[in-house]
């Protein structure tokens, strides 16, 4: 068996053993419907921002519309459970399925843009989308798609998470991933040594999108309704501050990046009127104490690099 | 790759485990020896913080009251714990579940927006806790569309969308003699998209009709656009259900565009800041309904207005006086269960009677609305003048 | 006929008096940007800082509206070095979006700081000047809007002298050219970039008290559309361009105008940002921009 192959495994492993840890405990009622809450939200939040890693971090495309293609797998999904009957299976894989169809046909103009442009452009697509939906009386308009039953379950989360994670990672150690990678590091470059640019940035793109979508369906099969105040740009904020706080490029860094703001924003609801406040100054002290982010930097990559074996590619640095 | 993966199995696994043994701990009873803890669920950040901050505000100012005057059950003190909605409906759902299980609070006050609180309404009706919306509107709140019953644990301080909608077509058609109305909504809001919906339906049922329908959304602040297209449809009367911030530069426009109509609106209209918004001027010849006003003689509206300004140097809003009644509620629910349990506080709230707040009597009918008659205001040179009371 | 023309007239009126207001902001948006490449987030919170800072001038001191404006401009530039001091210079070499995350701290900080500090409900100016309302038949204007267009363009002429015929300008050019280089010219670079944020949020909070007096209305949330429509009339007239942020913002306005009057007004955002993402696709370095290919 291949190395990579078996690594997976044993990982993989681990991680139904910390599927059946938690999911015990909260069986056991150790860990209350609040903390579960929150679990399940980082799960969410983790496939945003690994989705998002791979569209910013590994592609070096900068988009900041993440929350419209959330809505769109949201809505997509809740149509299929509430307006027509069917199974949240089926939701999930169309949520999935729409998000990144509209991803691909949004990103096959948009993605020949770069740098700030294309965040601009992307961050006006994620609006328009949800003025869009904003004007779709069929889905609820502003009041939003009510009566959404509570399919998510702890298990759907986290598996559904694992996949994602999972074949992300496998994804950048593909062809197509290094061709990601490349085109991150110098566009021309990789243009030049015969990397069809467009299609592996649109790949991405439309990855990245579709896995928003999950998350999306996930998240108002939880939350029971999904509404346009929930997808708005400060979402793609959101999504964007886990990734660079994380670690550009970094698979943990996502990962972490997103458990770490997930419990600071549930730990700070104590202090509403503070909340805010102190979440965008410890936004900046981490900035500027860690432009690259907590994973993304220089000498920890080096070190991940030298772990990590030396098939893997470098995570992010600044540029 | 092999120590990359376990790495971030194990970061996974730690980053969760460090949730679990904070999480466990520390969480204790809503109803101790001395407290008796009540949630308010509001919208203390995000687009809508303004609401949600006036209503933590009365909550604030009622608890006061009551803990001055020996509290709840004995001697025991009211404690608001606060959770922010973000202005966000699935956070809504996040805070009413940290009020209930963590916090442990015996009933949640909040949140005002009603996509908000028909979201969190799953939460607090499966853990059998009261909550009371002070400003949501939607009939939806305390009646399941599913199933049609009413919901156990939800109530409302304030009317619903389709009692304030028709009383304002009566009044439109009946009392200013209009024909042609336009109507302008708050797209972002359902609780204009409420109002509008009975107005329309109402009005066009007793002969009149809607020329024109247009829309903005919350935080707009340049109308003219729209409001040239209104003055084009030439309208006798323009209903306008939205909140004071946008329709005080409503307003405003509008007179400077020589649109001279009566203008109508809803609750969301009382505050202080309209006339200063809008310019005392522009504001004559418009009307709304509210169950409430800030000039009402009551003796206790006055004092609590005067207590309001002592303590936050402005007039109380709807959501403020709403909020008020809204804590003065529960406190009433809790005295008149002699408990602090949230299953008999719900109980002792649908039964509620002989309750006066600042904004009227209070009962609750069987859909846990309460029943109460509506005033339609009028502003005289930036004066809310009562005009008119109309009975459901 | 005749009416839908009349219609279309008011409509340009309008366009033209919310273009202006975005092309204030945007005039900021579009130098610090052109200097230092930095998309300032939190510019639109400058704005609201600065309407702010016009209100206590006007009610707190009792100051009248010029000296309030002036005032309030001064404060902002303060408060615009210090941010960049404190936020934007220790960046300097970080990845852009590292830049671009610390400046939606900064605007967030700020946003909920005010909130804190002032309540998010809205304030009312006090009434410094009395509009006067022109009738041209049947078609509106008031004295207002004419001052906030004619501040715009002033305040555009200004600025391209500043930069284009001033030994300072010529140092922020040199700065946006090759900041390497430019130090090497002696140039100090820290006291350049200051005074581009200083001038930036001076125009800002300009905009700021004048939108406050127009509206007759402020709040701490008051900047983040604005900012982000004028970040897109910045880009639309091509960004770090003086007179292109002008253009850019009139042509914004009167988009919107045009979409609300006579499609609906709920999709005027979304064909503001359609806008947006069409320029860019077929011609990304804007209306005035020129495009610069990348060499290897």
């Amino acid at each position: 068996m291949n190395p990579i192959r078996k690594f997976d495994l044993t990982a993989i492993a681990g991680c139904a053993l910390l599927f059946a840890v938690l999911q015990g405990l909260m069986f056991g009622g150790l860990i209350g419907p609040f903390w579960e809450l929150n679990i399940i939200l980082i799960c969410i939040n983790i496939i945003l921002s690994v989705s998002l890693n791979l569209i910013n971090g590994y592609t070096g495309q900068f988009s900041i519309g993440h929350a419209g293609f959330m809505a769109v797998g949201a809505y997509t999904s809740a149509i299929i459970t509430v307006k027509l009957g069917l199974p949240y299976e089926l939701a999930l894989i169309v949520g999935t399925v729409a998000a990144g169809i509209l991803g691909f046909l949004i990103g096959l103009p948009t993605l020949r843009l770069n740098g700030d442009y294309l965040a601009i452009a992307t961050l006006g697509l994620g609006e328009i989308i949800r003025i869009c939906i904003l004007n779709i009386d069929y889905v609820g308009g502003a009041s939003g798609l009510m009566g959404i039953p509570r399919l998510t379950t702890f298990a759907y989360v986290f598996w559904i998470m694992i996949f994602v994670i999972f074949f992300i990672k496998n994804f950048k150690n593909s062809a197509p991933g290094r061709c990601c990678l490349a085109i991150r590091e110098n566009e021309i470059a990789a243009d030049t040594m015969g990397i069809n640019t467009t299609k592996y940035k649109v790949m991405a793109f439309t990855l990245g999108a579709s896995f928003a979508g999950t998350a999306g369906a996930l998240f108002s099969h939880y939350f029971f309704l999904a509404h346009p105040a929930s997808f708005t740009f400060m979402r793609s904020f959101d999504i964007l501050t886990m990734v660079v706080l994380g670690g550009l490029g970094s698979m943990t860094g996502a990962i972490t990046g997103a458990v770490l703001l997930t419990f600071i924003s549930a730990y700070l609801s104590d202090y509403p009127e503070w909340r805010m406040i102190i979440y965008s100054i410890t936004l900046i002290v981490l900035m500027l104490r860690r432009p690259q982010g907590l994973f993304g930097s220089v000498e920890l990559s080096r070190e991940m690099f030298r772990l990590g074996g030396k098939k893997d590619g470098r995570a992010a640095e600044g540029k | 790759m092999k120590r990359g993966t376990k790495l971030l199995s194990l970061l996974t696994a730690g980053m969760l485990f460090a949730a679990l043994s904070t999480g466990c701990g520390g969480s204790d009873s809503g109803a101790s020896d001395k407290t008796v803890k009540v949630g308010g669920l509001l919208e203390m950040t995000g687009g809508s913080a303004s609401f949600g901050i006036s209503s933590k505000n009365g909550i604030d100012l009622a608890f006061k009251d009551i803990n001055a005057k020996g509290g709840v059950l004995g001697g025991k003190q009211l404690a608001l714990v606060v959770a922010d909605t973000k202005s966000e409906a699935s956070e809504a759902t996040n805070g009413m579940q940290k009020l209930i299980s963590q916090d442990k609070v015996v009933a949640v006050i909040g949140p005002n927006q009603s996509s908000a609180v028909i979201a969190a309404s799953a939460i607090n009706n499966g853990a059998k806790v009261p909550g009371i919306t002070p400003m949501g509107t939607n009939p939806d709140i305390t009646v399941n569309p599913a199933d049609g019953k009413t919901r156990a644990y939800n109530f409302r301080a304030c009317f619903i969308d389709p009692f304030q909608g028709t009383v304002m077509a009566s009044f439109a058609y009946d009392d200013l003699a209009v024909r042609k109305a336009a109507v302008l909504i708050d797209n972002t809001s359902d609780y204009s998209k409420g109002l509008a919906k009975f107005f329309t339906e109402n009005f066009t049922k007793k002969g009149g009709s809607v020329v024109v329908e247009e829309a903005f959304l919350q935080k707009d602040t340049d109308f003219k656009s729209t409001l040239t297209k209104i003055k084009v449809a030439n309208p006798d009367f323009i209903y306008i259900p939205g909140y004071y911030q946008e329709v005080g530069l409503i307003i405003k426009q509008a007179r400077e565009l020589g649109i001279d109509v009566p203008i109508a609106g809803g609750d969301g209209w009382d505050s202080a800041k309209l006339p200063e918004i809008a310019g005392k001027a522009a504001l004559n010849d418009t009307y709304f309904s509210s169950l409430y006003s800030s000039d009402d003689a009551s003796d206790i509206n006055k004092k609590f207005v005067e207590e309001y300004q002592k303590a936050y140097n402005s007039k109380p809003d709807v959501f403020a006086a709403l909020a008020y009644d809204s804590a003065l509620l529960v406190a009433k629910a809790i005295e008149d269960a002699k408990s602090a349990e949230p299953a008999k506080i719900a109980e002792a709230m649908s039964k509620i009677s002989g309750f006066k707040g600042v904004s009227g009597d209070v009962v609750f009918d069987e859909q846990h609305n309460p029943i109460k008659s509506a005033v339609i205001i009028e502003y005289v040179d930036g004066v809310q003048t009562f005009k008119t009371k109309v009975n459901p | 006929m005749d009416t839908l023309l009349h219609q279309f007239f008011q409509q340009l009126i309008n366009g033209i008096s919310l273009g202006s207001i975005y092309a204030l902001i945007a005039l900021g948006y579009t130098m610090i940007y052109g200097i230092i490449k930095l998309i300032n987030f939190a510019h639109g919170d400058i704005y609201m800082l600065g309407a702010y800072f016009g209100f206590f001038a006007t009610t707190q001191l009792g100051l009248s509206f010029i000296p309030a404006i002036i005032l309030s401009m001064a404060c902002a530039a303060l408060v615009g070095i210090i941010i960049e001091r404190i936020a934007y210079k220790p960046m300097r070499n970080a990845p852009r979006i590292a830049i671009l995350i610390t400046a939606i701290g900064v605007s967030f900080f700020l946003e909920y700081g005010m909130i804190l500090l002032v309540s998010p409900q809205p304030r009312t100016f006090p009434a410094v000047f009395t509009p006067t309302v022109y009738n041209f038949g049947p078609l509106v204007a008031n004295s207002q809007q004419i001052v906030i267009l004619v501040s715009a363009i002033i305040l555009m002429a200004v600025l391209t002298y500043i930069v284009n015929k001033t030994k300072a300008g010529k140092a922020m050019r040199a700065v946006s050219f090759d900041a390497d280089a430019a130090r090497l010219m002696g140039i100090n670079i820290d006291r350049v970039i200051s005074m581009t944020f200083a001038l930036g949020s001076a125009l800002a909070a300009a905009g700021g008290v004048l939108v406050g007096v127009y509206y007759n209305s402020i709040d701490p949330l008051m900047g983040m559309m604005p900012g982000l429509k004028a970040f897109v009339a910045a880009v639309l007239g091509g960004i770090g361009i003086i007179p292109g942020a002008m253009i850019g913002g009139i042509i914004l306005g009167v988009v919107e105008a045009m979409v609300s009057g006579f499609i609906s007004s709920t999709f005027r955002d979304a064909a503001a940002f359609g806008i947006l993402i069409l320029i860019l696709l077929y011609k990304p370095a804007g209306l005035l921009g020129k495009n610069v290919r990348e060499k290897v």
